[in-house]
């Protein structure tokens, strides 16, 4: 299981390396959308409970254009075909892709949070209000990274798949953006950062379990045939 | 398995039941000193909410047992289920807003945790219909279709989860005595429509699930008489089909 | 005491919705043997091989392959078993070298071995080019390697020699060919060429198999029927 989920894991981060698709246009997309931000809010500078829906309404829009992408080459491949004649256990694909995607999003973040706090994070936080920040993006980047897999695959087989993934993926993710925007208001005060509310990181961490296992569950039914 | 038995007297049921609770909510149930008439929306409102979100989960179940055991018959159910759990959710929403329109003077507010989370699982279970009808090959169809209510079955009470722990509010002032219960003379008339709206929802899966199969049967029984070429063929379609073995 | 035969089927049936693509098929293959599928476009041919190679289950009847029953047993087979369709399975952002590593990594095989393979069918040269550089018949080569490395016993084979010159196929026969030792089903457009490499000959028409038979009874004749 872990030979095969390294395997497509290095296949995965090679291909994206030699032909990058997903990292540099959702990056860029992310800067472009703090300026637009910008201009439609009409002002120079954010913070508190406002910063935080920023930051994530960005990040999150984001992700979606990367995780369109997830399955298409496989799928211009003939199909994830090569993998399924493989004797492995079919649910390392998810394992390697939802790390994949986790990748990616922390890629696109080293650019996206500094530029974040460049262009229009008000307050500067200081090393421990960064630190925490690190621990919230981990923990909804991995719930991002699952639902995301799940619904990229599912979406992979339809004729419409660049529309459907934000319709589904986006809904399923509220709760991330509740739990994410609640514990990153208190890092942004205008009056100084504050502590971290501990009960938002368990609701996270309780999401990131549910959907994990769920996604372990019904993988197999959406790449079998 | 035959859905039109007893179709009739259950029919008659929900008929009856709904005309009782809601007449018993009309002349019986007291008048709410705050919200006035409006707030007899309730027993149209919150029925509709459970019954819908208990459609969801229903439809969830049988998507469990649709990929467990394969049968496409679990599908239909499920698919039945959901559409007509979305038809009620959207009655769901225009009921609340009316009942937030009575109440606080707008037609939508935030503060209603459950409301609120009754938007996401509607905007959710919307995409249900266009992700079935954008999958052409309909095993493919009913197998991702069933993946994604599951999917969506167990983010309900994630949701709920969520949205209630952010709001600082609980939902309605609706129960006003202190213990929280439903005071006396509300609970007949809501357990009644309450009921009514489940034996409702119970008739209409029913009807839609009979008339889905008699087509299923009268298309395989044109086949097995006329060949092939007798039957039309079945343009896409988000509808599960129930295969040529019905 | 005669070995268990490599494939057997016993009316298979696929649906497509309420098309029927494979109806009550029913043949066995020895081991070691070349079955040759003949039939029009749209016969079921591909599809006979998909569920052979674990991809698609079959809707009713029984397949066993190398002895196991499919689709419970497919995890146990599905090493044992080589495809190679109409789609070559390569990413064309990568190398050869690259994806041959892919594959080798995903079936337990040393790289050494995908590279001696790169070796006998002539793409050492270009081995480090991505894919995308390549001609039809480099890709076609390729797919074989990708379709052998893992030494199977059971050869699945859509139209093998497409793209392929003279000089190109010759390469690839003894890793593919009747030469290999390898159980192989064959679909193939021409008569009398699928004939003489046939020890059985299959012939589907609208998924039914209209004709089974060893190759040796039946001519080019017959086959060409399955066309009108």
């Amino acid at each position: 299981m872990r030979r095969t989920v390294g395997a497509v894991l290095r296949k995965e981060l090679r291909l994206e390396l030699r032909a990058p698709q997903a990292v540099p246009a959702m990056a860029l997309f992310s800067v472009t959308t703090l300026v637009v931000f910008h201009f439609a809010l009409q002002r120079g500078q954010v913070d508190g409970d406002l910063a935080a829906g920023v930051l994530w309404v960005t990040l999150l829009f984001a992700a979606m254009l990367g995780t369109s992408r997830l399955f298409v080459a496989d799928h211009e491949e003939g199909g994830l075909d090569g993998f399924l004649l493989a004797p492995v256990d079919r649910t390392a694909l998810l394992v390697a892709k939802a790390l994949a995607l986790l990748g990616f999003l922390a890629a696109v973040e080293v650019v996206a949070v500094p530029a974040f706090g460049l262009l229009l994070l008000g307050p500067t936080p200081d090393a421990g209000a960064v630190a925490s920040l690190v621990v919230v993006l981990l923990l909804a980047d991995a719930g991002i990274a699952v639902v995301g897999t799940l619904v990229s695959a599912l979406a992979v087989q339809t004729r419409s798949r660049d529309l459907l993934v934000p319709l589904l993926a986006l809904p399923l993710l509220i709760p991330v953006v509740i739990a994410a925007a609640k514990a990153t208001t208190p890092l942004f005060l205008a009056g100084g950062a504050e502590a971290l509310p501990g009960r938002w990181l368990a609701v996270l961490g309780l999401y990131d379990l549910v959907f994990g296992l769920l996604a372990y569950a019904v993988f197999d039914y959406l790449v079998e045939d | 398995m035959l859905y039109g038995t007893r179709l009739r007297a259950l029919s008659i049921l929900a008929a009856v039941t709904l005309t009782a609770g809601f007449g018993l909510a009309f002349f019986y149930a007291p008048m709410d000193a705050d919200q006035g008439f409006m707030q007899k929306i309730f027993y149209v409102h919150v029925p509709l909410a459970i019954v819908a979100l208990g459609g969801f989960v229903f439809g969830g179940i049988m998507a469990i047992q649709h990929l467990r055991t394969r049968d496409a018959r679990y599908d239909l159910r499920s698919y039945v289920a959901i559409h007509l759990s979305l038809v009620l959710g959207a009655g769901v929403l225009i009921t609340g807003a009316i009942w937030a329109k009575a109440s606080w003077g707008h037609w939508w507010v935030w503060d209603e945790p459950t409301l609120v989370s009754f938007l996401v699982v509607f905007l959710l279970y919307a995409t249900y219909q266009p992700l079935r009808f954008s999958i052409e090959d309909p095993e493919r169809q009913a197998r991702y279709a069933s993946v994604f209510a599951i999917t969506a079955g167990a983010f309900v009470p994630l949701n709920f989860l969520a949205v209630r722990l952010a709001q600082a509010y609980t939902h309605p002032r609706v129960f006003a005595t202190t213990d929280g219960g439903l005071p006396g003379k509300m609970q007949l008339p809501f357990y009644l429509c309450l009921i009514g709206m489940a034996l409702l929802f119970a008739t209409l899966w029913k009807y839609e699930m009979a008339s889905k199969h008699t087509s299923a049967q009268l298309r395989s029984l044109r086949r097995k008489l006329g060949g092939d070429d007798a039957v039309a063929p079945q343009g896409r379609t988000a509808a599960p089909s129930l295969g040529t073995g019905a | 005491m005669a070995a268990a035969p490599a494939i057997e089927l016993a009316g298979l049936t696929r649906r497509y919705g309420e098309r029927v693509a494979l109806q009550d098929v029913t043949l066995t293959v020895p081991e070691g043997a070349t079955l040759v599928v003949f039939g029009p476009n749209g016969a079921g041919k591909s599809t006979l091989l998909r569920v052979l190679a674990t991809l698609l289950r079959p809707h009713a009847g029984t397949v066993r392959v190398l002895g196991r029953a499919l689709p419970d047993e497919g995890w146990a087979v599905r090493g044992r078993i080589g495809l190679l369709g109409h789609a070559p399975l390569l990413y064309r952002d990568l190398s050869a070298r690259e994806n041959l590593a892919f594959h080798a990594r995903l079936h337990g095989v040393a790289l050494e071995h995908a590279w001696a393979l790169l070796e006998r069918v002539g793409l050492s040269a270009r081995a480090n080019d991505k894919v995308h550089t390549y001609s039809r018949g480099m890709v076609q080569r390729l797919a074989v390697c990708r379709a052998v490395l893992h030494d199977p016993e059971v050869l699945l084979l859509d139209e093998p020699r497409a793209n392929l010159d003279p000089a190109a196929a010759e390469l690839v026969e003894p890793l593919i060919g009747a030469s290999s030792g390898r159980t192989r089903i064959v679909t193939s457009h021409d008569p009398a060429g699928g004939l003489a490499e046939a020890d059985l000959a299959l012939g589907l028409r609208a998924g039914r198999a209209d004709l089974v038979a060893p190759a040796s009874e039946i001519d080019a004749a017959r086959i060409g029927a399955l066309y009108r």
